[in-house]
């Protein structure tokens, strides 16, 4: 006993000085590289590349991104392969959440040699902007985020899809499969629902072209909304879906990043109900084979293949960075099984309207509001808008910028990258905006 | 065959009388590489990974650069502060474990200061008022339990637990009212172009004034449990509550001042993480560190200058566990499993300290 002790502890002192040994070496390896790795546009060798991602790869939304970033470096020939951290120019951060630490995240990656940094949640944007601010030599890209215009900061920009073509093309299918089910006398009230994160203008203008895109199909279809007040709740998400099936909708959307809606629409189908659902970011057939009709995507790979593109050229980054399906920034994932008839020459007609412009999603001819009581748009007699403010960004009721109302249409993702999208059109019933 | 020995077992158990400490350090010691070598046949069986290599990854993730030193310490001289809050509560057998609200009232006040009057009044002056206010809010918010179980007799581990709830509620209200930019769910970053009412770097640190106040503290309080009437007035309350009563201690008195000390100083804590270190508040400006604490507290024995150790150790861990899962890509759990496995070996060690193993044939086997 006393010798398997002896041993053991000996086993332990030799083990503990290798492990003291070499860390120290690894310290000073480190913070001798630190100082030479700051530089800007150096050819895609010397390029070094942060994502903070708010969830890891089990989240859709941060799945989409980190293949995006993947997929863009592949294109550019710079090794990004996150099972391999140690031979990869890409450094990824996962489930940092929207607080101080993604501070501490972004100026991590800056301190670990990274010239540019993306992070991919809204609510990740002020840390990064303080972060940018610390570090003018590294450059900080906040997805999705809309602070950048008015940072004042040379090396701090936003980059946003227009996610909302998306979304309608994916309403034109839903909109498909609720007119075959109306014909056939199934269902008789074209009622849809929708499980919404948060109700920003980011879920509202999804919504939104969610809803005209059904529209084009069923005038008459009208929408409830669920808000779950979290971007990733797989079980809120599931429980959205379930009181909106139960008031009566026929399909389900979602702007939320988890597979929870989804599971439940076909739970419920199974159980012999006429449910379908609409996904977001990931293909929802592993989850839902016969009730998914599709997902409205984003291909972050256009965004990030741009942005690192003009970043390793040493060309200006423009402060604020979106493109839509015109650039395939955006597409829909295959149609289930179950999708109507003719679903994919309308979605063709779709696609090909939104890229030669002669069909625009946020057309006012198409939808009206109830006048404003805060004089941030105006109405016709009909309930049409003729002009909205673009930018609001201190909410004083101001129009910061143009006129959002251009040719008869919203200008959605043109005055910045971010949606700011947000009337409320009739229509659509938000059921817990607190 | 059968002899007197063999009705002995084959072990036994004693408590230890007394022991030294250079003994019950070694035993320590000897835990944390015990759990080394274990978290490293875990590693290994998980992930094929060379222990050492990952190992080389946790110190690195927590000392690798002097920013991320920096930020150890940081994070260290939090949980030392809510620690140090604790250690009169916990001594007086008084079981707080409501620093996680008591650091989050702290935390509200002092960022509703900042965003309030920043800019008004000079920023000096304006770190004053909200060191006092956070005092004072986090006095406040442990007072109250301690008065109901001064007073009623209440319950203080559901009541001062209940009250974090109330805490955290208030914080997601604060939040949403001061929401900035509208819709992002987070407070952002308070003052950001001015830096109103943030800590100054102090001897050219971003994070110096951290440490002064925390070692302040720790040093104050330290003394303030060994050598002053009131720290005596505090363990004689925590040992016997009729021996206090008998020795003339107004224990309803002593209940209620110490939890407004306790609760004083973790105010004071939020006020160093949202002023010092965050500019920002959230639920996550506590960030479960009112829990940690807890063990930080425990761990020491209520001896403040231990408490710094174990602080750095826990931070250490935490760290490195967020470094490998980056760099291995192994996910958080992976590294959380580590982490566990190491506090796991040095609770455990506790109990070798206070009880010995006597083995059958052993010297003392013999003897009795």
């Amino acid at each position: 006993m006393k010798k398997f002790l002896a041993l053991l502890l000996t086993l332990v002192m030799a083990l503990s000085l290798v492990a003291c040994g070499s860390s120290g070496e690894e310290n000073t390896g480190d913070t001798t590289d630190d100082s030479t790795t700051e530089e800007t546009g150096g050819g895609a060798a010397d390029v070094k590349i942060g994502l903070i991602c708010v969830h890891d790869i089990n989240s859709g939304y941060d799945a989409a991104h980190i293949e995006g970033l993947t997929t863009a470096c592949e294109e550019l020939g710079i090794t990004a392969n996150a099972d391999d951290p140690a031979n990869s120019q890409v450094i990824f951060r996962y489930n940092i959440p929207e607080d101080e630490t993604c501070y501490d995240a972004a100026v991590d990656l800056a301190e670990e040699g990274c010239n540019i940094i993306f992070s991919d949640s809204y609510g990740h944007q002020m840390y990064m902007q303080q972060a940018a601010t610390d570090y003018p030599d590294v450059t900080f890209v906040a997805c999705t985020g809309d602070l950048a215009a008015n940072s004042g900061l040379d090396n701090y920009k936003n980059i946003f899809p227009y996610t909302y073509e998306s979304r309608y093309v994916s309403g034109v299918v839903a909109g498909m499969k609720l007119k075959e089910l109306m014909d056939a006398g199934t269902v008789t009230d074209p009622y849809v629902g929708y499980v919404g994160a948060f109700p920003y203008a980011e879920v509202v203008c999804g919504y939104t072209a969610f809803l005209l895109g059904i529209q084009s199909q069923v005038p008459e279809a009208h929408m409830d909304v669920q808000y779950t007040n979290s971007w990733y709740d797989p079980v809120a998400e599931g429980e959205a879906a379930n009181a909106l099936m139960a008031r009566g909708c026929v399909i389900i959307g979602q702007h939320a990043d988890s597979t929870g809606a989804p599971s439940a629409v076909q739970a419920q189908k199974d159980a012999g109900s006429v449910v379908y659902s609409v996904g977001y970011n990931i293909d929802m057939l592993s989850v839902a084979p016969t009730a998914a009709l599709t997902s409205a995507q984003n291909n972050w790979s256009v965004l990030y293949r741009d942005t690192l593109e003009k970043f390793i050229n040493g060309e200006e980054i423009p402060v604020d960075f979106a493109v839509g399906a015109s650039e395939d920034a955006v597409m829909i994932s295959k149609l289930g099984p179950e999708c109507a008839e003719g679903t994919q020459e309308a979605v063709d007609a779709a696609w090909a309207g939104i890229k030669d412009g002669s069909l625009k999603v946020f057309d006012t001819s198409k939808f009206t509001c109830q006048p404003s009581t805060d004089g941030s748009y105006q109405v016709d007699a009909d309930g049409h808008v003729t002009s909205a403010f673009g930018l609001d960004s201190d909410g004083d009721y101001v129009n910061d910028t143009g006129e959002a109302i251009v040719d008869g249409a919203f200008q959605e993702s043109v005055l910045r990258s971010a949606p700011y999208f947000s009337l409320r059109i009739d229509g659509i019933t938000e059921l817990n905006n607190n | 065959m059968t002899q007197v020995k063999s009705h002995e077992p084959l072990l036994r158990i004693a408590k230890r009388d007394s022991i030294a400490r250079p003994k019950a350090w070694a035993i320590r010691i000897v835990a944390v590489l015990l759990s080394l070598v274990v978290s490293g046949v875990f590693i290994f069986a998980v992930t094929k990974l060379n222990p050492i290599a990952v190992y080389e990854g946790i110190f690195d993730g927590a000392f690798g650069t002097p920013r991320r030193s920096w930020v150890t310490v940081r994070d260290a001289m939090m949980l030392l502060c809510i620690g140090v809050g604790l250690a009169p509560a916990f001594k007086m057998r008084f079981w707080n474990i409501g620093a996680e609200g008591q650091v989050l009232i702290g935390g509200i006040v002092t960022a509703g200061f900042m965003r309030a009057f920043g800019g008004d009044i000079p920023t000096p002056a304006l770190l004053v008022i909200m060191a006092v206010v956070s005092l004072l809010a986090g006095a406040a918010w442990g007072m109250v339990p301690a008065t109901f179980k001064a007073v009623w007799n209440t319950n203080e581990t559901l009541f001062t637990l209940m009250m974090n709830y109330v805490a955290i509620q208030l914080t997601s209200y604060f939040v949403a009212a001061w929401e900035n930019p509208v819709g992002s769910n987070t407070v952002g970053v308070i003052n950001q172009q001015t830096r109103d009412g943030w800590f100054p770097a102090l001897f050219g640190q971003e994070y110096g004034l951290n440490v002064l106040l925390v070692l302040l503290l720790t040093v104050g309080m330290f003394l303030y449990l060994k050598y002053s009437k009131q720290g005596y007035e505090i363990s004689v309350v925590g040992d016997s509550e009729n021996t206090a009563r008998y020795a003339g201690i107004n224990v309803k008195k002593v209940t209620i001042r110490t939890m407004a000390i306790s609760g004083a100083i973790c105010g004071l804590a939020g006020f160093i993480a949202v002023a010092g270190s965050s500019h920002t508040i959230s639920t996550s400006t506590a960030g479960g560190r009112g829990f940690t604490a807890i063990i930080v507290a425990w761990l020491a024995q209520f001896n403040t200058f231990v408490m710094i150790l174990i602080s750095f150790l826990l931070v250490f861990l935490q760290k490195g566990a967020i470094q490998i899962a980056s760099r291995y890509n192994l996910n958080d759990y992976a590294s959380n499993i580590i982490t566990g496995i190491i506090l796991f070996f040095i609770l455990g060690s506790e109990f070798f300290i206070n009880y010995r193993i006597i083995l059958r044939g052993g010297k003392e086997g013999g003897a009795k």
